[in-house]
C-alpha cells in the first residue's frame, strides 16, 4: 500500500462518514442513557402527607413515609427541650448554618429546629450514607455513646450522633444536621409534610 | 484459511465427520491448542486448583441463576415473597437458591486464593501482565455482580447495604448527588433500583464476565502458565518444540483438576446441606426480614467478602485524612530532598502534592473513604509494575519477603473481621493502621521488593515424581 499515492478525496469521505457515524452513535446513546433517569412517575410521587398528631404524647415519636423516606414527628419533653441549650459546644453546626436552603427551612432555623419548640419534624436519614438513625432518647452513659450523652439519635451504620433537634455532633462521619422537610400546621392537631406556607 | 482437506473414503465415520467439521470450524485445532497440546508445567501444586474451580463456580452460578430467574419477581412488593416462594413452594427451589447463595461466597473464596497464588509465585510478571489485568477486571466485575445480586432478595440487609453503597457515590464532588440519582433511578432505593440491578445482575455483568474469562484464558494460553518456581518452561524445549517440563493439560491436568473438583464439591455441598447461612456470614440473618425503608437494622455490615474494603472505607475519618495529608507532603519532601530528579520535576512533584493536600483538606472525608476503597482494588492492576524483585517466585525471594506476605494476609483477615464488627474506637484505630499497611505494601513495593538477598533460581522446575 505504501507505494500508492494517497487518495485524499477518499480520505476526506472516510473522515466525513466516520464523523457522521460517531454523531449518530452518540445520538442513539442519549435515549438509552436518559432512560435510567428517575421516571415521570418517580418524580410525581413526591405528594405531601397529612398526619394527625392529636394522640402524640410528650416523649413519643411517630414515623411516616414521605417520598419513600422516613419522617419523624417527635413531641419533645420539657427536659429534652432544656437539654438543647446545653450541648451546643459539642455540635458541629448548632445554628444550622451549613446548607440552610437544603436542610433547614427558614422557620426551623432556631435552637429546636422546629416551628413549635416541642414538636420536632425531621427526615430520619443520616446525612452520612443514608441509614436511618435509631432513638437514644435516654440521657447518660450507654454503649457506643459518650458519658455526657444528652439524649438524641445514634446512626447504627457508622456511629454518627445527633441531638434531640437532629443537630450532628462534632468529629462524626456525618457532615450535616438531619434534614427538616417542608411542613406546616393545618390545625392544632393536623400536620402537613411536604408543603409549607410559601408554596 | 487452510486448504480444504480431503479424507480417504474408507476412513471411519467419526473421522469423516470431524474432517467435515474441521473444514468449516477449527474444532480440532481449538481442542489441541487449549487442551491436548497445551503444555502446562508439571510442578503445579495445591494452589493451582483454584483457577479451574473458579470456572466451575461460574458455571454453577450461571446455571442456578437461570433457574432462579424462572421464579423470581424483580418487583419491590413481590421480590422478598418470591424468594421465600422459591425456598418453600418451588420443588427443590431451596437447593437451587442455596447453591446460588453459597456459590457467591465460594466464588470469592476460590478467587481470593487464586489471586494469592498469583501474588506468591509472581504470576503477574512479564509476560503475563495482561493475564493479571484481565483477572483483576474479572474481580471488579465479580464485586459488582455480587453487590447487585445482594439487593435482589429485598431483605433489610439488601436494602440498607445498597442504600449505603449507592450513597457513597453521592460523596463525589459536584456530580455526586446526580450520579447517585442516576444509579438509583429514584430519590430513594426502590423498585426502579431493584429492576435495574436485576438487569445488570442477570445479563449485563455476566456477559462481560464470560467475555473477560475467555480473554483471561486466551491470554494465559498465549504466554503459558507460570509455576511455583517462577521459571519459564519454554526456555527448554525438546526436538519437537515441546517444553521439557510441560505436560499436556488434557489428560494430565484435567484428571488432576477433577480431583480438586471432587474435594471442593464435598465442602460446597456440606455447606449447602448443613450450614447454608454459615452462621450469618453467607446469608445474613437480618436479610430474612423484608426491606423496610423506614427502619435501619441495628447493625449493618456487608457480606464477608467485601468487609476488608469496607473497613478501609470506615477507617478514613477526618483525622485519618490529616494523617494522609502529612504522608503526601512527607513523600513530596523526601522526593525533593533525596532524589536525583531535575529541579523542574521536583517542583512539579511538590506542587502536585500541595494541590492534592488542599483537595484532601477541602473535600469531605467521606469522599476520600470512597477513593481509598476503590483504590484498594485498582492498585492490584498495577502490581506487574510495582514488583521489582529479581525473581518471580516467593520460593527464591529473600526470607523476610515471606514475612511481608504473611503480614499482608493477616492484615487482610483482620480488616475483614473488623468490617463485620460494629464501629468501635479501637477497631477504627486498628483498621487505620491496617489500611496504611495495605497501601504501603503495594506503593512501597518498588523499593522493598529490591531489598535483601535472593536465592539462586534453578534452571528447570523442581519436581519430584510421586
Amino acid at each position: 500500500m505504501s507505494d500508492k499515492a494517497i487518495d485524499s478525496s477518499k480520505r476526506t469521505w472516510l473522515i466525513a462518514t466516520s464523523c457522521a457515524g460517531a454523531v449518530g452513535t452518540v445520538a442513539t446513546a442519549i435515549p438509552f442513557a436518559s432512560s435510567i433517569q428517575p421516571s415521570e412517575r418517580a418524580k410525581a410521587a413526591g405528594a405531601s402527607v397529612e398526619v394527625d398528631i392529636a394522640s402524640l404524647k410528650p416523649g413519643e415519636k411517630i414515623t411516616v413515609e414521605w417520598r419513600g423516606k422516613p419522617v419523624w414527628i417527635i413531641k419533645r419533653t420539657p427536659e429534652q427541650i432544656a437539654a438543647l441549650a446545653t450541648d451546643e459546644g459539642d455540635l458541629a453546626d448548632p445554628k444550622s448554618e451549613r446548607k440552610p436552603s437544603e436542610l433547614t427551612p427558614e422557620y426551623a432555623r432556631n435552637q429546636g429546629r422546629s416551628i413549635k419548640p416541642e414538636l420536632f419534624v425531621a427526615v430520619g436519614i443520616c446525612t452520612h450514607l443514608g441509614c436511618s438513625p435509631s432513638d437514644k432518647f435516654a440521657p447518660g452513659a450507654q454503649p457506643s455513646l459518650p458519658d455526657s450523652w444528652p439524649g438524641g439519635f445514634l446512626c447504627p451504620c457508622h456511629g454518627s450522633t445527633f441531638d434531640m433537634a437532629g443537630r450532628v455532633f462534632k468529629n462524626k462521619p456525618a457532615p450535616d444536621n438531619l434534614e427538616i422537610p417542608p411542613h406546616m400546621y393545618l390545625s392544632e392537631t393536623k400536620l402537613l409534610i411536604g408543603e409549607d406556607k410559601k408554596a | 484459511m487452510a486448504n480444504f482437506k480431503e479424507i480417504s473414503p474408507n476412513a471411519p465415520l467419526g473421522d469423516k465427520f470431524m474432517n467435515w467439521v474441521d473444514n468449516r470450524f477449527p474444532a480440532t485445532k481449538l481442542y489441541k491448542e487449549h487442551l491436548s497440546e497445551y503444555y502446562a508445567p508439571k510442578n503445579f501444586n495445591f494452589w493451582y486448583f483454584f483457577g479451574s474451580l473458579s470456572l466451575l463456580v461460574l458455571v454453577i452460578q450461571i446455571v442456578t441463576g437461570i433457574f432462579l430467574v424462572m421464579h423470581y419477581k424483580p418487583e419491590a412488593s413481590m421480590a422478598f415473597a418470591s424468594v421465600e416462594y422459591i425456598m418453600r413452594d418451588v420443588p427443590w427451589g431451596w437447593l437451587i437458591r442455596y447453591m446460588h447463595s453459597t456459590g457467591a461466597s465460594a466464588f470469592f473464596i476460590v478467587v481470593y486464593l487464586h489471586m494469592f497464588r498469583g501474588l506468591m509465585y509472581g504470576s503477574y510478571r512479564q509476560p503475563r501482565e495482561l493475564v493479571w489485568i484481565f483477572g483483576c477486571t474479572i474481580f471488579l466485575c465479580l464485586m459488582a455482580e455480587a453487590f447487585m445480586g445482594y439487593l435482589l432478595p429485598w431483605g433489610q440487609m439488601s436494602y440498607w447495604g445498597a442504600q449505603v453503597i449507592v450513597n457513597l457515590f453521592s460523596a463525589v464532588p459536584f456530580i455526586g448527588p446526580d450520579l447517585a440519582l442516576l444509579i438509583r433511578g429514584d430519590y430513594v432505593v426502590g423498585d426502579a433500583t431493584l429492576n435495574r440491578f436485576f438487569s445488570f445482575h442477570v445479563i449485563a455483568v455476566p456477559l462481560v464476565l464470560v467475555g473477560l474469562v475467555a480473554a483471561h484464558i486466551i491470554a494465559l494460553h498465549e504466554v503459558g502458565s507460570n509455576n511455583p518456581d517462577g521459571v519459564e518452561i519454554k526456555d527448554h524445549k525438546d526436538a519437537n518444540g515441546i517444553p521439557l517440563d510441560g505436560i499436556p493439560f488434557h489428560p494430565y491436568y484435567s484428571v488432576h483438576d477433577v480431583m480438586g473438583v471432587g474435594v471442593f464439591l464435598m465442602i460446597f455441598t456440606a455447606i449447602i446441606f448443613f450450614a447454608p447461612e454459615l452462621g450469618g456470614y453467607f446469608l445474613e440473618y437480618n436479610n430474612f426480614i423484608p426491606a423496610d425503608p423506614l427502619k435501619t437494622p441495628n447493625h449493618i455490615a456487608p457480606v464477608w467478602y467485601f468487609t476488608p474494603y469496607y473497613s478501609m472505607l470506615r477507617a478514613i475519618t477526618g483525622e485519618m485524612v490529616n494523617v494522609l495529608i502529612l504522608i503526601v507532603l512527607g513523600a513530596a519532601a523526601f522526593v525533593f530532598a533525596k532524589t536525583k530528579l531535575s529541579t523542574v520535576l521536583k517542583g512539579a512533584v511538590v506542587v502536585a502534592a500541595v494541590l492534592v493536600s488542599i483537595m484532601m483538606y477541602s473535600i469531605d472525608a467521606k469522599f476520600w473513604g470512597v477513593v481509598v476503597m476503590g483504590g484498594a482494588v485498582v492498585i492490584l492492576f498495577f502490581l506487574p509494575w510495582l514488583d521489582h524483585c529479581e525473581v518471580k517466585s516467593i520460593r527464591y525471594k529473600p526470607e523476610w519477603h515471606k514475612i511481608m506476605y504473611a503480614i499482608f494476609v493477616v492484615n487482610f483477615v483482620v480488616l475483614a473481621y473488623l468490617g463485620v464488627q460494629p464501629p468501635s474506637h479501637v477497631g477504627e484505630r486498628i483498621s487505620q493502621v491496617g489500611t496504611l499497611f495495605y497501601f504501603g505494601f503495594f506503593l512501597l513495593m518498588p523499593w522493598w521488593s529490591k531489598l535483601g538477598q535472593t536465592k539462586a533460581v534453578p534452571d528447570r522446575v523442581v519436581f519430584h515424581a510421586h
